[in-house]
């Protein structure tokens, strides 16, 4: 056993084992091109958006990745929301728009069935950058 | 304290909150059953080491140990004398420290009824000859310092009546009613659940008991008993209330609303929860739920609402957010 672990910290099998695990590492970081969104929310508005989601129940009416429980289906799934195109059918999928919409929606598409909700400013922001980290893949 | 509860929040804190609430008094009767839990897990962890210890010794240890742990004395003193005063002890003082779970009930102690239902918890309180003074759903506020008898029973299957902060479990049976006494020794609100599976939706039957201290106890106490006009702002939301028949499953006092199956919605607008624990109460899970009750909690007796255009569900939300 001894001698074993002498020959193998000699230098005998580093070189092999360098390239072993260089191959194995080119193939990992080439089986997938990381995700990509359309944008890329600061560190830690998701974290914030997903806990307010889940404390505002916003799953009485949608289906939300990451939202195990309830998936209501008053209103739209949001799955995949990153790459939906208008908001409700009727407003331009931008952050401000987004943000603006989860916090008063009647006020700014008249006639919709979503309420305004309990949340700050800041905290809208947080739940429209976690919808913004919902991809289709 | 804040005004959101979150998304099942009642039912994941009562069970998977932290601390967690069965090891979290806060009252008597759940204070001497969490002492007797420690108490027994310590010993049985002291019990578990020593004989790990010994199989360790009889297996790899030296035989001069070996020797002495293989005698008839042995097995005597650890085999029989050991359990016998230990359990012994344990059971006496097992016993005197709950002997107040058992006491018998007075008589003078507040009385609520709780009538677990598929699926939710119809909740009355009672006067001193018995008497409804009124109605409530899914809540059950109880004063800090005081004992309370909840008289259980049941309108259908087997629920069981469970606040973990508070005591330990307790049937409510169909055609029985069952006692459960109940002290809070700190203000707070406390996750209730059924604990016994009762069809469909069980694990979504959920309710919060408030403790409150004295002052606010009497506040909420004349909140409740005040005469109402029961009508907030009249209008649409309270016209199709009466017409899209919520009024044939609902109670609301001080109108024709006096549907007897579902919920009392007297005070649905400062409840903390919608759907039996399992929501937060604002516009948004009102909407959700009287719209598609079915999606949130299938299986509920309550049908979705679903035909109901989006002027509607806010018309009916704004009235029902006005029974405070």
């Amino acid at each position: 056993m001894g001698s074993g672990r002498q020959a193998r910290s000699s230098g005998k099998w580093r070189p092999a084992g360098l390239a072993a695990w260089a191959v194995i590492g080119a193939l990992l970081v080439a089986c997938k091109p990381p995700a990509e969104t359309r944008r890329t929310p600061e560190g830690g508005a998701e974290a914030r958006g997903l806990a307010l989601i889940e404390n505002a129940g916003c799953g009485a009416c949608h289906e939300i990745p990451g939202v195990t429980w309830p998936k209501g289906r008053l209103g739209p799934s949001l799955a995949g929301f990153d790459d939906v195109g208008l908001i409700a059918g009727a407003l331009p999928n931008r952050p401000g728009t987004l943000a603006a919409f989860i916090r008063n929606a009647p006020s700014i598409k008249p006639g919709s069935t979503m309420p305004p909700m309990p949340l700050s400013e800041s905290q809208a922001a947080d739940v429209a950058a976690y919808l913004y980290g919902l991809d289709h893949d | 304290m804040s005004p959101l509860t979150s998304t099942a929040s009642i039912m994941t804190e009562a069970l998977w909150g932290w601390p967690p609430p069965v090891l979290d008094p806060a009252g008597p009767y759940a204070e001497s059953v969490t002492v007797l839990s420690w108490a027994l897990f310590a010993m049985g962890l002291f019990v578990t080491a020593i004989v790990v210890a010994a199989l360790w010794v009889a297996l790899k240890g030296p035989a001069r140990l070996k020797a002495k742990i293989g005698g008839e004395k042995v097995v005597g003193i650890g085999g029989i004398a050991f359990p016998a005063v230990v359990l012994t002890g344990l059971l006496i003082w097992g016993l005197t420290l709950t002997a107040s779970l058992t006491k018998p009930i007075t008589g003078e102690e507040m009385r609520i009824r709780v009538t677990g239902e598929m699926w939710w918890f119809r909740v009355e309180y009672l006067g001193p000859s018995g008497d409804v003074l009124f109605e409530d759903a899914n809540e059950v506020h109880i004063p800090v310092g005081q004992p309370v008898v909840f008289e259980l029973t049941s309108a259908d299957v087997i629920h069981s009546f469970w606040v973990p902060n508070l005591s330990g479990k307790k049937d409510m049976i169909p055609g029985r009613t069952t006692l459960l006494r109940v002290e809070a020794d700190r203000a707070g609100r406390f996750g209730g659940v059924c604990a016994e599976y009762c069809g469909g939706p069980h694990a979504l039957m959920g309710f919060v008991a408030v403790a409150h201290e004295r002052e606010e106890w009497s506040e909420w106490l004349t909140s409740r008993t005040a005469p109402r006009d029961g009508t907030g702002a009249a209008g649409r939301g309270r016209e199709l209330f009466m017409e899209s028949g919520c009024a044939a499953c609902h109670r609301v006092a001080g109108t024709e609303a006096g549907g007897r199956a579902g919920p009392d919605l007297t005070h649905i607008g400062s409840r903390l929860t919608l759907g039996a624990g399992i929501l937060p109460n604002h516009r948004g899970t009102l909407i959700g739920w009287i719209g598609d009750s079915q999606s949130i909690k299938p299986g509920n007796r309550m049908p979705s609402y679903d035909q109901l255009p989006a002027e509607d569900l806010h018309a009916l939300a704004a009235w029902l957010e006005q029974q405070k």
